[in-house]
């Protein structure tokens, strides 16, 4: 066993035979070693910290690579013939290609950098929308979407004349699969779906989802912001046209992220801004750009967060990301049962497959009143409409208490947000 | 007494779950909504104002207990006070909420929201009503509307 996986916290990957052990669970004790910021003390309390689908804490080994290009190899990629010029981009091109890995494209020309999903959906939105969404076309999205896979669409229909469908969930959160092939209509241009919804988590059978838009040749967008923290990601099995994701919710930095998009796509699309990097040459009298990902990366990018994406995608799959998903299952359907329990507890979600996510409410309390009282205790959740307004109104509801997991949580976590739950009722009876 | 009980006193989760003046007054020529968009808290506040003087107040909407008892307490407060007594109260509350002044003392009743100060988090809840009120204050008068 080498030292770098021992340091990722991960327990022995291979026995005797070299043979992997896929089936054993992470070594969460040792993982939560891994993350500095989980020895922070909040109103005197240990952390913790549930609030993953917002933002997940970073490994030492994330932190480690973001400092180490900046003390040792920070300089401008594609540009300088100098050695530090050419070992930035030589860390910028690896990350690429470790996020290519991470979600099996089948080239690394397919990984765009963006600063998050909510970017590239927008790039999505603009560049391929523009040319293929015109007058009285139609866009399908679910009603669970996040906030940022609805209003990138909803400003190309305004621009192109075009009509948002969307295709409505059931009571436990799940997409009614036969409204949404109802929904698939002559006009409809492109489909974007959440692979896993951040309010409700319900996982959404994207692969059925993509065979019956393409039946139809219609493309498919993946928004894998919630998805890509707890399940492996295969974008070939999947067969999606755009696939959509956040570093930050999966252990990388802020600012980091990617849109993954078939070849032949990425290559008929206009460029999403102008500027440096994204071109071949340029006169006043014409341009020529650059191919991709190189057309839709103008301007310096965020290096040192894609090498911090990289690091962190290079974590989750020392861990296994077969692990990860099934400790993240464990700890859903422990929390679920245990806080479904108390009296008076309402789950927003409930859907027969689920991934990270548990929304509820508690009697009368106001979700945000809820959340001040479990940050007395040091635990952190989030309180509010998680910029997932539709999904509110679908229930009926202003607000919901939310937590989500990671692969550092464990299940004494979840029993101290059961005990922050009950002093709650108490405070605020 | 902890922060946390400091800042869920009785008398604020008393109102939060029976607010005062929780109506739309029979008479009503201001009115304004204010909202919350980090939490989702709405409220309508609405005024029978008579020159300077509010003669009726009443609210509607939902929010946490903090943002409701705030607004329960307030209409109390302002009923029959003139604009300038209210915004006069409004400026010593939101000092003394985001602790730039002292325990609220000469604010009477509103000192129990002196705990909110600990929770920057929090001030927004307990200031959304009094900004809902300033802007029906300010607001241009509307058709009287009589139910």
């Amino acid at each position: 066993m080498s030292a770098a996986i021992h340091r990722t916290g991960l327990e022995a990957l291979h026995d005797g035979e070299g043979q992997p052990h896929v089936s054993r669970a992470l070594d969460v004790e040792r993982i939560r070693l891994d993350f500095p910021i989980l020895s922070e003390r909040i109103h005197g309390r240990k952390l913790v910290y549930l609030d993953n689908a917002a933002t997940s804490q970073k490994p030492r080994a994330v932190i480690d690579a973001i400092v180490h290009y900046y003390e040792h190899d920070n300089a401008n990629i594609h540009r300088g013939v100098h050695a530090l010029s050419v070992r930035a981009t030589e860390a910028h091109d690896a990350a690429r290609e470790t996020v290519r890995r991470f979600i099996n494209a089948p080239s690394a020309r397919q990984i765009v950098f963006v600063r998050g999903a909510t970017e590239a959906i927008n790039l999505v939105a603009q560049a391929y929308g523009s040319e293929h969404v015109g007058a009285g076309d139609e866009i399908l999205i679910t009603a669970m979407e996040h906030h940022s896979d609805i209003v990138p669409w909803q400003i190309l229909c305004e621009q192109n004349g075009a009509r948002l469908r969307v295709a409505p969930i059931d009571d436990s959160g799940e997409l009614r699969l036969e409204e949404f092939e109802k929904l698939m209509g002559p006009r409809t241009r492109l489909v974007a779906v959440a692979h896993v919804s951040n309010a409700l988590g319900t996982i959404n059978p994207v692969r059925r989802i993509i065979e019956i838009a393409h039946r139809r040749s219609v493309p498919v967008l993946v928004d894998g912001a919630q998805a890509v923290p707890h399940l492996p990601v295969d974008v070939q099995a999947l067969d999606c046209d755009f696939y959509a994701f956040s570093g930050h919710k999966v252990y990388g930095p802020t600012g980091s992220g990617v849109l993954y998009g078939k070849t032949g796509l990425l290559e008929a699309m206009p460029p999403y801004q102008g500027g440096g990097d994204m071109i071949r040459s340029v006169t006043f009298e014409k341009t020529t750009y650059n191919v991709p990902p190189y057309k839709f990366e103008a301007g310096t990018p965020d290096i040192a967060g894609a090498i911090g994406l990289g690091a962190a995608l290079d974590y989750v799959m020392a861990l296994g990301m077969d692990r990860v998903a099934a400790h993240g299952q464990d700890l859903l359907a422990y929390a679920t049962e245990r806080v479904s329990a108390i009296d008076g507890v309402r789950l927003i979600g409930t859907a027969p497959h689920r991934a990270g996510v548990l929304s509820f409410l508690v009697g009368d309390i106001h979700p945000h009143d809820l959340g001040t009282v479990l940050d007395q205790e040091g635990i952190a959740i989030r309180t509010g409409h998680h910029c997932a307004q539709p999904v509110m109104e679908r229930y009926g509801v202003a607000a919901t208490a939310r937590a989500s997991f990671a692969v550092y949580n464990t299940r004494e976590e979840v029993d101290a947000l059961v005990a922050g739950i009950l002093k709650a009722r108490e405070v605020l009876g | 007494m902890t922060e946390l009980n400091e800042l869920y006193q009785e008398v604020i989760l008393e109102h939060s779950k029976a607010p005062r003046n929780f109506r739309r007054p029979a008479t009503t020529n201001h009115t304004a909504e204010g909202y919350n968009p980090l939490c989702g808290d709405r409220y309508t506040v609405f005024l029978d104002l008579e020159g300077n003087a509010i003669r009726d107040i009443g609210f509607q909407g939902a929010g946490c207990a903090i943002s409701k008892a705030s607004a329960s307490m307030m209409t109390q407060l302002v009923k029959g006070k003139t604009k300038a007594e209210a915004e006069k109260l409004f400026e010593g509350f939101h000092r003394m909420v985001t602790g730039e002044a002292g325990n609220g003392d000469e604010l009477g009743k509103l000192a129990v929201f002196a705990g909110v100060r600990k929770f920057p988090a929090r001030v927004k809840c307990a200031t959304l009503a009094w900004h809902t009120l300033q802007s029906a204050l300010d607001g241009k008068q509307e058709a009287v509307s009589t139910e």
